[in-house]
């Protein structure tokens, strides 16, 4: 057990988020169109971190793929091409209820790779579905009864017999829905998690979470429930929530007040009763109209290790050791500077904003997006933070990106932007890393950017 | 989240600084109560939930829809209110208006 934790430590060291040079790699998407349906809602690589998705808000997923490594010339690994894409989920009106069900894609998982087809989790706000991603490259030709175009041969001209045979052909990349999961959700669907036993997953709306089995569409299994009696009494609602890495039995969820319940589904059927509470005392005496609002988490993450969690709340993002329930064990601020803006972050609606974050490979470097099309690094070895912004003018292939820097109050130095200035209409709300390479993928409103570190 | 007050510093000085130093937030809450005096009493309370809760409600009234198709210059088309508790559906729909719930034909520009 101690020589696990010392290996980790030496490979911790090389990877650190600002020892790195950040270059551009590709960007994706339109250039200067402001549709609706484009905007990015999800990122997600799989676990190999071949393949990158990516969901928008008009209920479309596109998969990219990582080319092989040109072995001759490796001044890059290789870049992401679309594979596949397809539309997941189609916009709906429950005349019932006259609500109106928006397509638009919340959260996308990647379950492991068991065979040739990949297979992924994709949700909206009341439907998941399973989608497998297969391909194809041979087709059989060669027919007694068809011709080669389809149509069916006249049965009595068949002469002489033959036997089918697989050609090849132009790899073909088909997507097909699988599984649908579908009402079982009275509130907005927010999180998907799929479980280390690769069998169950969880999905979380704002009041409830239930449990699935992957190969079951017509049962889930409600294991948590916050809804008071009396929606008068409303005074929190789930914000997130993430199955534990490792440990099957474990899942947290977030909430709009800030805390964190950890849960053991061996203890009950129904998990209301947490096992462990995550809280950060706060000094009553600074409360104000904003705490609760800029309190609530807006995403949670186990690292990969399962022994920490990030949490992200409108202003910082917080590390907690599973073993530890009264405070996080690093915060880690995004831009404080906005705490001087909040009266009309809340007047424009920002203040509601919700950032997602993530960790690198080996749990050493944390990322996290904000305004101006900024996103955030914190090296957890080194403490040191790095802001890098997703911009069409670094885009030369491996440019080093420049760090950017916002002023905050007094004299502004060149290159550095004022608070003022900042655009709150371009925000990064999700990135995502690749599981084992420092590859990271940006998602601007509508445009995708992949920055890769410096290679030799 | 508190302050910057050096630690070790005594009750008293602590509770000096502080009054110099005034919070940022608060700064802006009496920014925010002096735009909007009729704001809820309950900070981030149920208010902004329910709102959340009831996301993608969209309330239909034929009456309403006919008169507007009819086009009856004198109605009045109440707006949406300044007040943020206010939850219900802001705006009478007009045929234009009617979201054709078209699924998206058009492939994501991801993919162009």
């Amino acid at each position: 057990m101690f020589l696990k934790f010392s290996l980790r430590s030496v490979f911790n060291g090389a990877g650190g988020g600002n020892d790195i040079q950040w270059c551009f790699s590709q960007v994706k998407g339109a250039v200067d169109d402001d549709v609706a349906e484009d905007i990015i809602s999800t990122v997600e690589f799989n676990h190999s971190g071949e393949l990158l998705a990516t969901g928008d808000k008009g209920g479309r997923v596109v998969i990219f793929q990582q080319e092989q490594e040109n072995k001759i010339q490796s001044h890059s690994r290789g870049e992401y091409n679309v594979y596949s894409t397809f539309q997941s989920h189609e916009p709906e009106f429950d005349y019932l209820k006259s609500l109106e069900i928006e397509e638009k894609i919340n959260k996308i998982r990647w379950l492991p790779q068991k065979n040739a087809a990949q297979f992924l989790l994709s949700t909206n706000d009341k439907t998941i579905k399973l989608w497998k991603i297969s391909e194809r490259d041979k087709r059989p030709e060669g027919y007694n009864l068809k011709e080669e175009d389809g149509r069916y041969r006249d049965p009595t001209t068949v002469t002489t017999l033959r036997v089918p045979v697989f050609r090849p052909m132009d790899l073909m990349v088909e997507a097909s829905p699988r599984r649908i999961f579908a009402n079982a959700h009275t509130y907005h669907i927010n999180s998907i998690s799929i479980n280390s036993d690769y069998e169950t997953y969880l999905s979380a709306d704002d009041l409830r979470i239930n449990l699935w089995h992957l190969e079951i569409t017509d049962r889930s299994f409600n294991i948590v429930d916050i809804k008071p009696a009396n929606m008068e009494e409303l005074t929190e609602v789930i914000t997130a929530a993430e199955f534990h890495p490792n440990s099957c039995n474990t899942f947290v969820y977030s909430s709009s007040k800030g805390t964190i319940r950890l849960c053991d589904m061996r203890a009950s059927a129904l998990c209301d009763r947490h096992s462990k509470l995550f809280e950060e005392p706060e000094d009553p005496s600074n409360r104000s109209f904003f705490s609760e609002i800029i309190s609530s988490i807006s995403d949670v993450k186990f690292s990969h290790s399962g022994r920490y969690m990030m949490t992200r709340d409108y202003l910082s993002v917080k590390i907690w050791d599973l073993n530890m329930e009264n405070r996080p064990v690093e915060t880690y601020q995004v831009h404080e500077y906005l705490r001087s803006k909040l009266c009309s972050l809340y007047e424009n609606d920002c203040i509601f904003d919700k950032f997602e974050c993530c960790w690198n490979g080996s749990d050493s470097v944390v990322m996290t997006g904000s305004y101006n099309n900024f996103f955030r690094m914190f090296d957890r070895n080194t403490k040191r933070d790095i802001t890098l912004e997703a911009s069409r003018e670094n885009n030369k292939p491996r440019t080093v990106l420049k760090p950017r820097k916002v002023c905050a109050s007094g004299k502004r130095k060149k290159d550095e932007i004022s608070v003022d200035s900042l655009d709150f209409n371009k925000k990064i709300l999700h990135t995502a890393w690749h599981p084992k390479e420092n590859i990271i993928a940006v998602a601007t409103t509508n445009n995708l950017y992949i920055f890769q570190d410096k290679v030799n | 989240m508190s302050a910057e007050v050096p630690e070790g510093a005594s009750a008293e000085e602590q509770k000096e600084m502080e009054d110099k130093v005034t919070s940022p937030e608060k700064a802006e809450e009496a920014k925010l109560k002096a735009r909007y005096p009729h704001l809820g009493q309950k900070p981030g309370g149920s208010d902004f939930l329910r709102k959340r809760l009831q996301k993608g409600q969209k309330y239909f009234d034929s009456g309403d829809y006919n008169m507007a198709k009819a086009k009856m210059k004198n109605k009045q088309l109440p707006t949406a209110a300044p007040d943020k508790t206010e939850v219900t559906g802001d705006h009478i729909p007009t045929p234009q208006d009617l979201p054709q719930r078209k699924p998206s034909l058009v492939t994501s520009k991801l993919a162009g």
